[in-house]
């Protein structure tokens, strides 16, 4: 049985007087894509940026790409990719400077023909010299997957990824999650909406309140009974705020 | 890559980037020019053509100008950061922490020299003094003074990036923090404009490297707590 690429154990986080997440295990092996589930405010984000380190936990550790969480932070980095809603890209720079810049960052040397690529990609041929500023919310989204094929990390983390992405923009993603986990890596995608969850991941965890309160794998899980566990597991959650 | 050889080069990629962003959005200069020629111009009607009056209070006029200007800029230093959540890219980013304020400093630096190049010849004209005579001592002063107020100035401004109340909150931390810096430089700049020479105003030069060298050791240090809390 290949190691996992996430074997995390008791992930607790506290912001001032909130508990934002509470004891979490959770495992992802390699080619698997995970779905964190929840209302908004149930700590989705959080366990996100607890696994990606950008954040430290309050208690609770394990392994991230078979590095400690705490002490093998900068390498987890080297080997991670985040896509969020937020794109991350600075509007005033080009399409060119903006991945130039995040490969500086990461200590990458990337040649322009394979910037060029990349972009090529993702649809954004002949951009390269476009301003952001000048791109739709679309292009910008295609960028940021665009990026992530310069820096084609092991273990992709996404944040609510389909907000405000059109329908080729969802398959390119998606496209881009399944090749991933296809490669040997593993995807973790927070977010509320089913369909697409259910679409593209292949493990369901629900977070309530902070906690996991049930997980289950794709086999022999409908796309309804799906929905009738989210409905049953999720109600009445909505009202806590302020954690996703 | 040795390790030096990356913090150099992901240093400046930092400061190639703001200085990228500021001159395609021109918004941090530009606030910087008006605002330090503002208050060039009106304590120049408030003061009235009272020569010695102007030489008495001229040094800490300049260095308000200046230092105010500075204070506009960084404000503005982690606005790329803040629009579109940049800020989570950088905390995501690997490697050390200290390039990135390295490239911010770098930046707030050579913003605020620049500023500084554009007010020191229209304070002269405006106050009748001659500052070209003593420029070079000027320019060492203005140096040693910047760069202490930008060095902490640029962790104060990644600090209070996020803080609803970030332009009030800033000059409320900053100033307290940098008064031996704003002392010595104020001193020094007098010592000079009343025709004295670098012997003159060597300790106050000294209290200024000494501090640079104290923030430059510290606030990099500290800038990755600040970062990541």
């Amino acid at each position: 049985m290949p190691d996992p690429l996430v074997e995390v154990q008791g992930l607790t986080k506290v912001f001032g007087p909130t508990l934002a997440l509470d004891a979490v295990d959770l495992r992802v092996d390699p080619g698997a894509v995970v779905a964190l589930l929840g209302p908004n405010g149930a700590g989705k984000t959080t366990l996100l940026k607890l696994l990606a380190t950008a954040i430290k936990p309050s208690a609770g550790g394990g392994r991230v790409l078979g590095e400690d969480l705490l002490k093998g932070r900068d390498r987890i980095r080297r080997r991670i990719g985040m896509i969020s809603h937020s794109h991350h890209l600075y509007d005033d720079l080009t399409a060119l400077e903006n991945l130039q810049f995040a490969a500086a960052m990461r200590g990458m040397r990337v040649t322009r023909g394979a910037i060029d690529k990349a972009l090529g990609e993702v649809g954004l041929e002949g951009q390269a010299n476009g301003k952001l500023r000048t791109f739709s919310t679309g292009m910008k989204r295609r960028l940021v997957i665009g990026k992530m094929l310069l820096f084609a990390p092991e273990l992709l983390f996404l944040d609510e990824p389909h907000n405000t992405l059109d329908q080729a923009a969802i398959a390119l993603l998606d496209g881009y999650v399944a090749s991933v986990a296809s490669r040997g890596g593993a995807a973790i995608v927070a977010t509320h909406n089913l369909s697409r969850a259910y679409g593209m991941a292949d493990h369901f965890v629900l977070i309530r309140d902070g906690a996991v309160t049930w997980r289950a794998s794709k086999d022999g899980l409908t796309a309804e009974m799906l929905r009738e566990l989210y409905a049953r597991h999720a109600e009445g959650s909505e009202t806590v705020e302020g954690r996703s | 890559m040795s390790a030096i050889g990356e913090v150099v080069r992901r240093t400046w990629a930092m400061t190639r980037k703001d200085v990228t962003v500021e001159l395609r959005a021109r918004e941090r200069v530009n606030a910087m020019l008006f605002f330090a020629a503002l208050v060039l111009f009106i304590f120049n009607f408030a003061l009235g053509p009272d020569r010695e009056k102007l030489r008495e209070v001229a040094p800490g006029l300049l260095w308000l100008a200046f230092l105010f200007t500075g204070m506009l800029g960084l404000a503005r230093s982690f606005q790329a950061e803040r629009e579109n959540d940049c800020f989570e890219e950088l905390l995501l980013t690997p490697g050390d922490r200290e390039s990135i304020y390295f490239g911010k400093l770098a930046g707030n630096v050579l913003f605020m020299m620049m500023a500084e190049a554009l007010i020191l010849p229209l304070f002269g004209i405006l106050y009748n003094l001659d500052v070209w005579a003593q420029l070079p001592s000027l320019a060492l002063v203005a140096v040693l003074g910047t760069v202490g107020f930008s060095t902490i100035g640029t962790l104060l401004a990644a600090m209070t990036a996020h803080l609803r109340a970030r332009e009030v909150m800033l000059p409320l931390l900053l100033f307290p923090l940098t008064v031996p810096v704003i002392l010595g430089s104020v001193r020094a700049t007098e010592a000079i404009l009343s025709g004295g020479g670098l012997g003159e105003v060597s300790h106050w030069l000294k209290l200024l490297a000494g501090f640079d060298v104290i923030f430059l050791v510290a606030c990099p240090l500290a800038f990755e707590f600040v970062l990541e809390e």
